[in-house]
């Protein structure tokens, strides 16, 4: 699902610097649909929702450093070693398809991707 | 004092003294089910020959020397954690019939401190709500008036846990979903400080916010679950190498103890009941020796907003993996992968969750990045250095945990920003990965239970515990319970 995200969303902004969002764009990047009827009520609570969020624009933020986590420090990685009998490790492969919409031989099966 | 009402504490004695066997405690608890959850709707599973295979095993280790301390205390499970072999939907249709292979490491550790899983409790679909209200399998209902919610996202566990249907509750909080939910039921609700409990296998909404934590009736029983769940845990990278404290027994009365309380929490328009209620409950620490200092939180304002933005993209991202191919339903035509995807994700995901991926799509797309998510990141800074400061003057602070008791089910349900707003109190806790609990602090004229939190520093679990345990001990709250 990753070609899509590096498309832009077209801006476009009015008289009163309002951002008008094009929903329909945004649901195409985000794999949703919506009927025509659900759109208008989402458009409306969509812009509400961003006119509110868009106050932080007030904040001088400029010296101030992201914040990813709320702890402190790096972000703890292990060695990339295969390990077995651990949560979810000693996973069989058909354990693993279990759940999938559609499998066969232990393998998850899509539509076609490649004509 | 009926089987069903007993807390945790009171269990263990129970059968401690051989005054009652989990056999008995389940049977009556899965009666009172039985009765009550058509009205309640807090579970959503209950797998009743699962349930007694569990009470065979605990009545054969309770017998033992070396018997666990939960050993045969029934606990219910938001289903949002995984079980093994045991439904797990997050309250979605498009995990609906999802049966996870493996358990969460919390339900693990449970499951090895001897207690019986009783069932998994309704939600939020994803718990993204203030309400249950956005559940795919229906709302759940306040016990205390069944037209009014029971606050989200753990309702179920809330309701359940309020209405005696079983003693202690597993829930989530990525935004105030354990304390609000609690406040509005009348229980005690504990969300530990980030990383304090691991998160495996607890399905994922904010990463960077989300936090299990526990339901209960006293806050002894809080105390203890919190001994059995938490801990370091090598299969989440976010969880805390931090040692675990025997909290249940650090529950000594803390001694001249400074309380700071926020002045940007009692807001314009605060409901006047709730505003009532936490000057009582100022007015009763001050009795009991504590020092109430003046604090200011002054970005408390924008969090709603950071949070929206920040717990939107993290959800979008996470909730990227539904795509009907691994596990989860699947609709769609089957010879267009595309169609296929957005098929199963229109069908599978609520109004809710949809709002939600779609806000996140946005701030984290090329042209707003910077604008909306990168500018929350860093005003996320700014609250969490709120604290900091604040934290330098007093040791713990207390505050309403919600605006308002209790809504009317629909109240809120049509308008997202309204329903957004409900976590206001609540919000700036996960933003900051402090721990708070919210305990009961009164009821309104129409006898909804109210609540305020108790929050500490990071790891700090020990005092906000010790200081609510001393304001339960002073007062008579906690021991109603729903005439339902």
């Amino acid at each position: 699902m990753g070609e899509g995200a590096r498309c832009r969303v077209p801006l476009r902004a009015n008289m009163s610097n309002k951002i008008i969002v094009d929903v329909k764009r945004v649901a195409e990047l985000a794999r949703l649909e919506f009927t025509d009827e659900e759109l208008s009520v989402f458009s409306a609570q969509f812009q509400a929702i961003l006119e509110y969020i868009s106050q932080i624009d007030e904040l001088k933020l400029d010296d101030v450093e992201p914040m990813s986590s709320p702890l402190p420090g790096p972000q703890r990685l292990r060695p990339d070693n295969p390990e077995t009998g651990k949560g979810c490790r000693g996973l069989t492969r058909e354990a693993a398809v279990a759940n999938a919409p559609e499998s066969r031989n232990g393998f998850f099966v899509v539509p076609r991707v490649i004509e | 004092m009926g089987l069903s009402e007993a807390g945790i504490r009171e269990l263990r004695e129970l059968y401690k003294k051989r005054e009652a066997t989990p056999g008995q405690v389940v049977d009556e608890l899965l009666r009172k089910i039985d009765k009550l959850n058509p009205r309640l709707h807090a579970f959503i599973t209950v797998d009743h020959d699962a349930v007694y295979e569990q009470v065979r095993q605990a009545e054969q280790a309770l017998g033992r020397p070396d018997a666990p301390v939960l050993c045969g205390i029934p606990i219910a499970i938001k289903d949002i954690f995984t079980t093994i072999g045991m439904r797990t939907t997050c309250a979605s249709k498009i995990l609906e019939n999802f049966v996870p292979p493996y358990d969460a490491t919390i339900v693990r550790k449970l499951k090895a401190a001897g207690a019986i899983i009783l069932g998994k409790t309704n939600m939020d679909e994803f718990a993204m709500g203030s309400s249950t209200e956005t559940s795919a399998f229906g709302p759940t209902r306040n016990p205390w008036k069944p037209d009014a919610v029971p606050g989200g996202s753990s309702g179920g566990s809330a309701s359940a846990v309020a209405a005696c249907m079983v003693p202690g509750a597993l829930g989530t909080d990525t935004g105030g979903s354990i304390r609000q939910p609690a406040a509005l039921c009348g229980i005690v609700g504990l969300k530990p400080t980030y990383g304090r409990v691991s998160r495996y296998g607890m399905i994922a909404f904010a990463s960077s916010l989300d936090q299990g934590g526990t339901m209960t009736r006293s806050v002894y029983d809080s105390a203890l679950l919190l001994e059995a769940i938490a801990g370091f845990d090598p299969l989440d990278s976010t969880s805390a190498d931090m040692p675990v404290e025997p909290y249940s027994q650090l529950l000594a009365r803390p001694r001249e103890l400074r309380v700071g309380v926020p002045r940007e929490y009692f807001v314009e328009g605060m409901d006047a009941d709730v505003q009532a209620s936490i000057q009582g409950a100022i007015e009763t620490v001050k009795e009991l020796g504590a020092r109430i200092v003046d604090i200011s939180l002054p970005h408390t304002r924008y969090a709603v907003a950071v949070y929206y933005i920040l717990a939107s993209s993290e959800a979008s991202s996470n909730l990227a993996r539904y795509d009907g191919v691994k596990y989860g339903s699947r609709s769609g035509p089957a010879q267009d992968l595309n169609n296929m995807y957005k098929d199963t994700r229109a069908k599978g995901f609520g109004r809710e969750v949809r709002r939600r991926i779609m806000l996140g799509t946005f701030a984290l797309s090329a042209g707003y990045y910077a604008a909306f998510y990168g500018k929350a990141q860093r005003a996320r800074r700014l609250i969490q250095q709120d604290f900091d400061t604040a934290f330098g003057q007093c040791d713990v602070i207390l505050a309403p945990t919600s605006p308002s008791p209790a809504f009317k089910l629909g109240a809120k349900l049509d308008d997202p920003l309204k329903m957004y707003l409900s976590d206001i109190f609540t919000i700036p806790l996960n933003l900051a990965g402090l721990p708070g609990v919210s305990i009961p602090c009164g009821f309104t004229k129409e006898g909804l239970p109210m609540g305020m939190q108790i929050i500490g520093r990071q790891f700090d679990e020990k005092t906000i515990l010790s200081f609510a345990d001393m304001y339960e001990q002073a007062t008579t709250w906690h021991t109603r319970t729903p005439a339902i």
